[in-house]
């Protein structure tokens, strides 16, 4: 299997319903098939070794994407926005690719391998030689090398191979299996993997693609609106805005049957806010890595509905991420590889077909094919799995290992809080202290000791903050994962 | 005939496609209603199966033989009923998952 081969396939069955639409620019899989087999015999003709997409997420994502597939080269997404100095080396590092970009010139790139992404659509852009496409694709190439979003450094190219992806999207699409009035709007980019999960399975199901660039709430309430969005997918901090937006009144969206988030862990109090205002919609969270081909893991509707109703079981699973997809196995290991037993937290290995666990540098793959997340969690008795977020974040306070995620949950749910980020300080009597950034509600103020007294109550003593300081806004990257080495160094500074 | 993964394989009498999701364990004689089936870019007469009964191979469907492991993804359906060695080879349970793309 390979992804032109979902490309095909999706436009054999198409009835010329539409693909993908960005804009005022729409097309079916027929359309997006052509397209993207003139352009992969151009990328050929140029002698690409790759394609490095530096663009918005709009219908030449997909085009590029199936024309590296087609040509048989790997496809690189790239976030255009960076700074030159971010930019430049991971352009550099994938000398011979052709650069398709949103803005001209690319730092790093030559003149005459960068295309302009509006180019992809024109009937012209296609190989002036007689050029063929190598027909058999390998399920061993390389698909896509998406650069992990290094939130404890320097990006990492994650490779993800063509059996990895498609064996996602065949283990949990049915092909075709998409109503023709059902419509998925999607607001990730190209270079995070739900960007690239959404394409293909959105396209496979023969759900038409709405991409909407740049996110405004605003903006995204109205196209699920007049576009009659029946899916969607949101990262927290999308939710928080169109939360914050709606300001207590309904969303009104008859028409959003599913709205699925993920990519970083969801505040209960904006879950709980959007459940209320999205009645009618179906929450699903979604749990995965670049690494593992996107979702892993589900927590669906039901789950959450059971939720909002006041089942205390669900309450308490709505601080899960479900439970794994079928044909992934997961295991809570210790710091020495032991396996262990229900209810007790350690190190997240998953194993499974769509799972890579490959960078450039190698595979962190053991012999028997288990992947170690280097996320934190634990299992409960009827296989949900809880995230309590990235190993190397935990806090080591006095031998106690204290997930960050405990604290920051109870911080927000006091009135005055709207966001939280907690690290470990350097401390010479207890390894680490444990330290908060705070950033306040709108037009609402509380003191240190308040918040402590507030964390002692819902918390033990030992996981109490020690600092706690006020800021106007807490560090991101673009896909809304907290920067949390930029709060330590903030906060130890 | 090698079926090995990744590869393109059709009934040369119906309009029948595959793709080769995982390749056998040991050699296989993969047939569709009897018809052995060649690879995509082969020769193929397009007879059509005089008696062909059954749902035939659906499209988007995955085929799994478990004697020898051998999966195929139908990437064009067709009338035939797909055999490894004799065995009527059934479409692999999946389960409906919430989207959550």
């Amino acid at each position: 299997m390979n992804l032109s081969l979902l490309l095909e396939m999706a436009s054999s069955a198409s009835d010329e319903r539409i693909a993908v639409v960005s804009g005022d620019v729409a097309l079916s899989a027929i359309d997006l098939d052509a397209a993207a087999r003139r352009v992969a015999a151009r990328f050929l003709e140029m002698g690409a070794t790759g394609v490095v997409y530096c663009g918005t997420n709009d219908v030449s994502f997909p085009i590029a994407l199936f024309a590296a597939s087609y040509a048989g080269i790997p496809f690189i997404p790239l976030n255009y926005r960076l700074g030159a100095e971010q930019l430049q080396p991971l352009v550099e590092a994938n000398a011979g690719a052709v650069v398709v970009a949103e803005v001209m010139p690319v730092i790093g790139a030559g003149a005459a391998m960068t295309v302009d992404r509006r180019d992809l659509l024109n009937e012209s852009f296609a190989a002036t030689s007689d050029v063929e496409l190598p027909g058999f694709v390998d399920p061993e190439d390389v698909a896509v090398l998406l650069y992990t979003s290094g939130t404890s450094g320097t990006p990492k190219a994650a490779i993800l191979r063509h059996r990895h992806l498609t064996a996602y999207v065949i283990g949990t699409v049915e092909f075709a299996g998409a109503e023709p009035e059902q419509a998925a709007l999607v607001t990730v980019p190209p270079y995070h993997i739900a960007g690239m999960a959404n394409l293909l399975s959105n396209l496979y199901a023969g759900r038409r693609i709405v991409y909407l660039d740049a996110f405004d709430a605003e903006v995204w309430i109205d196209t699920v609106r007049r576009e009659g969005v029946t899916q969607a997918m949101v990262v927290p901090t999308m939710l928080a805005r169109v939360v914050t937006h709606l300001d207590g009144s309904p969303a009104d969206v008859p028409t959003l049957r599913t709205l699925s988030y993920g990519g970083a862990r969801m505040p209960l109090p904006v879950l709980e806010q959007a459940l209320e205002l999205f009645a009618g919609t179906g929450f699903v969270n979604a749990y995965g890595l670049t690494e593992t081909s996107s979702t892993i893991a589900l927590l669906g509707p039901d789950d959450h509905a059971a939720a909002f109703a006041g089942d205390p079981v669900a309450k308490v699973r709505l601080g899960s991420v479900g439970k794994v997809l079928p044909g992934i196995e997961v295991e809570v290991r210790d710091e020495h590889g032991a396996v262990l037993p229900v209810g007790e937290p350690g190190l997240v290995f998953l194993r499974g077909e769509q799972v890579s666990g490959e960078y450039d540098a190698g595979s962190v793959v053991d012999e028997a094919g288990w992947f170690p997340t280097r996320d934190r969690g634990w299992i409960d008795t009827d296989d949900y799995l809880f995230i309590e977020g990235r190993a190397d974040d935990t806090i080591i306070r006095g031998g106690e290992n204290i997930a960050p995620a405990e604290i920051e949950d109870v911080l927000v749910r006091h009135p005055a809080v709207d966001s939280a980020c907690v690290v470990g300080l350097p401390n010479e009597e207890w390894g680490q202290s444990i330290a908060a950034a705070v950033v306040l509600s709108a037009g609402r103020t509380t003191t240190v000791d308040e918040l402590q007294a507030y964390c002692r109550e819902h918390l033990r003593g030992s996981k109490t903050p020690e600092t706690i300081v006020f800021r106007a806004e807490l560090p991101h990257t673009p896909t809304g994962k907290l920067l949390r080495r930029e709060v330590l160094a903030d906060l130890a500074g | 005939m090698e079926i090995k993964a990744g590869s393109r394989l059709a009934c040369p009498e119906c309009s029948t496609e595959l793709v080769v999701v995982k390749p056998p364990s040991a050699p296989v004689a993969l047939t569709c209603s009897g018809v052995a089936i060649v690879e995509a870019t082969a020769d193929r007469p397009g007879g059509g199966h005089g008696d062909a009964a059954g749902d035939g191979a659906l499209v988007g469907k995955r085929y799994a033989d478990e004697e020898t492991g051998l999966e195929v993804l139908c990437a064009k359906p067709g009338p035939g009923t797909l055999a490894a060695d004799g065995r009527v080879i059934e479409i692999k349970g999946a389960k409906p998952l919430p989207s959550s793309d």
